[in-house]
């Protein structure tokens, strides 16, 4: 692989079609660039009549009220921080474990198949996780899980109250599934981007194969598995189909997992076509706002942490 | 790249062949109220075979939707259970007609199996929706059912999400008949629901509670319909039991022979037959549409749907025709329409 | 001999701990997969019934009347994607291009950072910017401004997979390009751009597989209809969109077609990843070769 710019040293757009392809590569660059600034300006523009009006105080008030053109956005704060967390703590042990066998352990033959699979598992769109938790895990939270949960840990408010089926764990867990395959496929990656060097030289040393993995290979790319995991985290913050079918829909901050809440996404998702009075969709658009903001954080200490490992090849 | 294109357009090309009949025709667009859904759904189907030159996309996507993209005129015409009201109607800054083309009911929807024809009082379903009862064999509901045994099993209250006018006319329902709802919660397309968990559209409510044992919602009673659900029994104003059937509905309109834009409410009406969850629904269009071809095909649509042909359609599918009188409204609000 | 003994438990509890370790990162593994199979087993079991000639070809029937299908959600989705992918292969392979020909200093990393951003911006948001850009000032919802919003899907991964499958040229080739006399043009368009087309493909294939089930922005662009819409000027029905409009509704009948939709769906990522990563194993040899 060349990393030399190839163009520069002998770059002179002397005849026409060589002046026209120049502009047309600083043209389509310059429009993509464009885009994504217009992105940005128009969720600024939008959302700007709420900003004047709510200040700061829009992210700390709870309290969503559009008839009184009442609006706070922590309760769905609240419910897109726990349901990400849930997502998280789920699925980073699976996934990681999962990057290490598929890196360190697996035969070739087991490991093709097996990251096919779980990469096929990040493309199965949205929707259909949406389908699968509303008809299947949703039940099952509902009659067997949660009931389960109940009995033992029953005694503590994250616990207790009605089990609606729908609510933070359901949509929590719907989460953690979506993002293994994301834990899992740029950690293997980053395990498999430390020397080999390393695993001999420990192995040389009298370790066993589980413990060079666990306690060498496993160190050495943490950071890069950390910016896996962060990178998996904001997928789950900005995911918005599947969490609306399972979530609940309800603004409230509750401590009980059972209970429904509501998440941006999905209030932009429900509400959006329907926001009457301009301070209401305004509102809406600044809860893009803050999404947009909280992404553009995760995904770029996300991708600070996986360049760290992998060098100057990026993700 | 280039064969897979080909392959691509190919398809593309057949399908669009399969398409061209139809495209050619006027298509206009109507967005709002989820409660009217089935009755439009089978009404513009019906006016399609009969007119293939016009199809009419209706989405539901809630009173408040409808309101919204009516207003910003992404659509040829908004339809909602809540008549606009004067900020509204500011909002949509052109002159807006608002005309009564259905009638129905709320019927209160529940999954408890094994249980049929539970009663409840009116007092009893704003404690239910206040959070106040939260078991199904609370004693004052054990006690009205005495004949069924009701399991103890948690009350799972579910709402709209989206802006609803079916929402409006439930809570509207709920403060006529409790000074507490009225004084914490209030009427309204989206109100602070105080406790239960929100679904989108009728549609969704409807599916939560058939997917939920333990759920009770407010669901228009064509739904229950033709979701073979439970409903229950409600007490009305003459202290009546009553379930929401079309001659219930019919029951509560007769009791309120004028009805307008702003003066609509029909909710806890008197008379002994008299559903106490009812209201009339309403299509918005705009007094001088900006495209008269689309403005002419509109025209006809809804001046066949307020007529007595569509209203026919109102019977077939659980909801109830409008009464004479108020066709003849509509009609004269109609009317005034440029066209 | 004691101490030789010890050592020896020693190092059989270090190696079945670590058959264990092995084995429980196995285990994880398989739950990931397994999960998979479960999500996938439901959707074709139950999306299997659902699916026949009619579904596929005719429109939605009106509630209550029984039969139908999603035919123009079909129809709608490729079209959306059809124009999605015509714009989004032109902005994307000239910024790769660009990228890849000028790639250090402080514009092209601006641009390197921009595309990762919109890559992990929600694609919520998008549907919000496509609603104000294209939906509001037109005021009318239409097949166009989804594409929109699936091109600004679509772009971030182009964009980098065009930047390194034409670095990963070998400098030889241009260079022996430019030797002839050629254009940077020609030899770009001629040679490299070949050289690196299954890469590219490669990454249009994920690309479309991302945004196919993509749900959220058409709720505020697409809209949806029941009839066949062939005019991108027009709202159009979306097969995501009835999946999930079927979804929450109280329907058997389109709960059972939400199932069937969601088969179609999975089908068809699983065949554009399939693709993709044969495309990718060509491009493999090509490079070897």
């Amino acid at each position: 692989m060349t990393d030399e710019p190839q163009f520069r040293r002998v770059a002179r757009f002397v005849s026409p079609a060589d002046r026209g392809f120049a502009a047309a590569v600083y043209g389509g660059s310059i429009l993509f660039a464009l885009l994504i600034l217009g992105l940005f300006v128009e969720l600024v523009l939008g959302s700007w009549p709420s900003i004047v009006r709510f200040g700061p105080g829009f992210i700390f008030h709870s309290g969503w009220d559009p008839i009184n053109s009442k609006f706070g956005a922590l309760p769905m704060i609240y419910g897109t921080v726990v349901t990400s967390l849930i997502a998280i703590v789920l699925a980073a042990f699976v996934g990681i474990m999962a990057a290490v066998f598929l890196a360190d352990f697996a035969p070739r033959w087991l490991a093709t198949p097996l990251s096919f699979l779980i990469e096929l598992l990040a493309a199965v769109p949205s929707v259909v996780y949406g389908l699968w938790g509303l008809f299947v895990l949703s039940p099952f939270v509902r009659t067997a899980l949660g009931p389960a949960l109940q009995k033992v840990l029953g005694w503590t408010p994250v616990f207790s109250g009605t089990i609606y089926g729908v609510g933070l764990l359901t949509a929590g867990m719907i989460l953690a599934l979506m993002i293994v395959p994301t834990v899992t496929a740029i950690s293997r990656d980053v395990i498999a981007a430390i020397p080999r060097d390393l695993r001999e030289a420990s192995m040389a040393l009298g370790t066993t194969k589980w413990e060079t993995a666990v306690r060498v290979v496993l160190p050495a790319a943490r950071v890069g598995v950390f910016g896996a995991c962060v990178l998996a985290l904001g997928r789950a913050l900005g995911e918005t189909i599947a969490v609306t079918m399972v979530i609940g829909n309800r603004p409230e901050i509750s401590a009980s997992l059972f209970a429904p809440s509501y998440t941006l996404a999905s209030v932009i998702a429900n509400e959006f076509t329907e926001a009457t009075t301009s301070i209401y969709v305004s509102a809406l658009i600044e809860l893009g706002l803050i999404l947009f903001a909280v992404s553009i954080v995760v995904n770029a200490l996300a991708r600070v942490m996986i360049w760290s490992v992998r060098g100057s090849e990026r993700a | 790249m280039i064969p897979s294109l080909r392959r691509c357009s190919a398809a593309l090309a057949v399908m669009a062949a399969i398409a061209v009949p139809a495209a050619a025709a006027t298509q206009l667009t109507g967005a709002g109220s989820t409660f009217d859904f089935p009755f439009f759904s089978k009404a513009f189907y019906i006016y399609s075979q009969k007119n293939p030159d016009v199809t009419v996309n209706y989405q539901s996507i809630g009173s408040g939707g409808g309101i919204k993209q009516f207003s910003s005129k992404t659509v040829d015409f908004g339809a909602t259970d809540v008549p606009m009201n004067g900020e509204e109607l500011a909002g949509a800054k052109d002159a807006v007609l608002q005309i009564p083309v259905t009638l129905g009911g709320a019927a209160m929807a529940y999954n408890l199996p094994g249980v049929n024809n539970l009663k409840l009082t009116r007092q009893m379903v704003a404690d239910i929706f206040l959070g106040k009862i939260t078991k199904w064999n609370d004693p004052q509901i054990a006690k009205l059912n005495k004949a069924t045994s009701i399991p103890d099993t948690s009350i799972v209250v579910v709402h709209r999400s989206d802006g609803s006018g079916t929402s409006y006319i439930f809570t509207d329902f709920l403060s006529h008949v409790s000074p507490e709802w009225k004084s914490k919660v209030g009427t309204g397309k989206s109100p602070s629901w105080p406790t239960g968990v929100g679904a989108k559209g009728t549609e969704g409510v409807a599916g939560q509670v058939r997917n939920t044992p333990g759920g009770i919602g407010y669901v228009e009673m064509a739904y229950v319909v033709e979701n073979k659900m439970t409903a229950a029994l409600l007490q009305n104003k003459a202290g009546k039991w009553v379930s929401c059937t079309p001659e219930t509905v019919a029951a509560a309109a007769a009791s309120k022979p004028e009805v307008s834009a702003s003066n609509f409410s029909i909710v806890d009406a008197a008379g002994a037959g008299s559903y106490p969850i009812a209201g009339y629904s309403w299509v918005v269009v705009y007094k001088k549409p900006s495209d008269a071809g689309r403005a002419k095909a509109l025209y006809n649509v809804l001046s066949w749907l307020i007529g007595p042909s569509g209203q026919d359609n109102a019977k077939s599918v659980d909801y109830v025709p409008l009464p004479r009188n108020v066709q003849e409204t509509a009609a004269a609000t109609l009317r005034q329409m440029q066209h | 001999m004691a101490q030789n003994g010890l050592r020896y438990k020693g190092l059989r509890r270090r190696r079945i701990a670590s058959w264990l370790g092995i084995a429980l990162a196995f285990c994880c593994a398989a739950i990931a997969a397994a999960s998979l199979l479960v999500i996938l087993g439901y959707v074709v079991v139950q999306g299997v019934g659902a699916i026949n000639f009619d579904f596929l070809t005719q429109l939605p029937h009106p509630i209550g009347v029984p039969g139908g299908g999603v035919g123009n959600g079909i129809l709608g989705t490729f079209i959306i994607l059809g124009i999605a992918t015509l714009m989004a292969v032109p902005i994307g392979l000239l910024t790769g291009i660009y990228l890849s020909l000028f790639g250090r200093g402080v514009i092209p990393e601006a641009l390197r950072f921009l595309s990762d951003v919109l890559s992990g911006v929600p694609s919520i948001a998008i549907g919000l910017f496509a609603y104000a850009v294209l939906v509001a000032p037109l005021r009318h919802f239409s097949g166009f401004s989804a594409s929109f919003a699936f091109m600004m899907l679509m772009l971030p991964l182009l964009v980098r997979t065009s930047e390194q499958a034409i670095r990963s040229v070998p400098q030889s080739v241009r260079e022996g390009a430019l030797a002839l006399g050629m254009s940077n043009f020609r030899a770009t368009v001629g040679i490299v751009l070949p050289t690196a087309r299954p890469a590219i493909i490669t990454a249009l294939l994920l690309a479309i597989a991302r945004v196919i089930g993509e749900t959220a922005p058409l709720l505020f662009t697409a809209f949806g209809t029941q009839f066949w819409e062939t005019n991108p000027g027009n709202p159009m029905a979306v097969l995501a969109l009835q999946v999930f409009n079927y979804a929450i509704s109280p329907y058997a009948t389109w709960q059972a077609q939400a199932w069937g939709g969601s088969l179609l769906l999975v089908g068809a990522v699983f065949v554009l990843s399939l693709g993709a990563r044969l495309m990718l194993r060509r491009s493999m040899k090509g490079l070897e070769a």
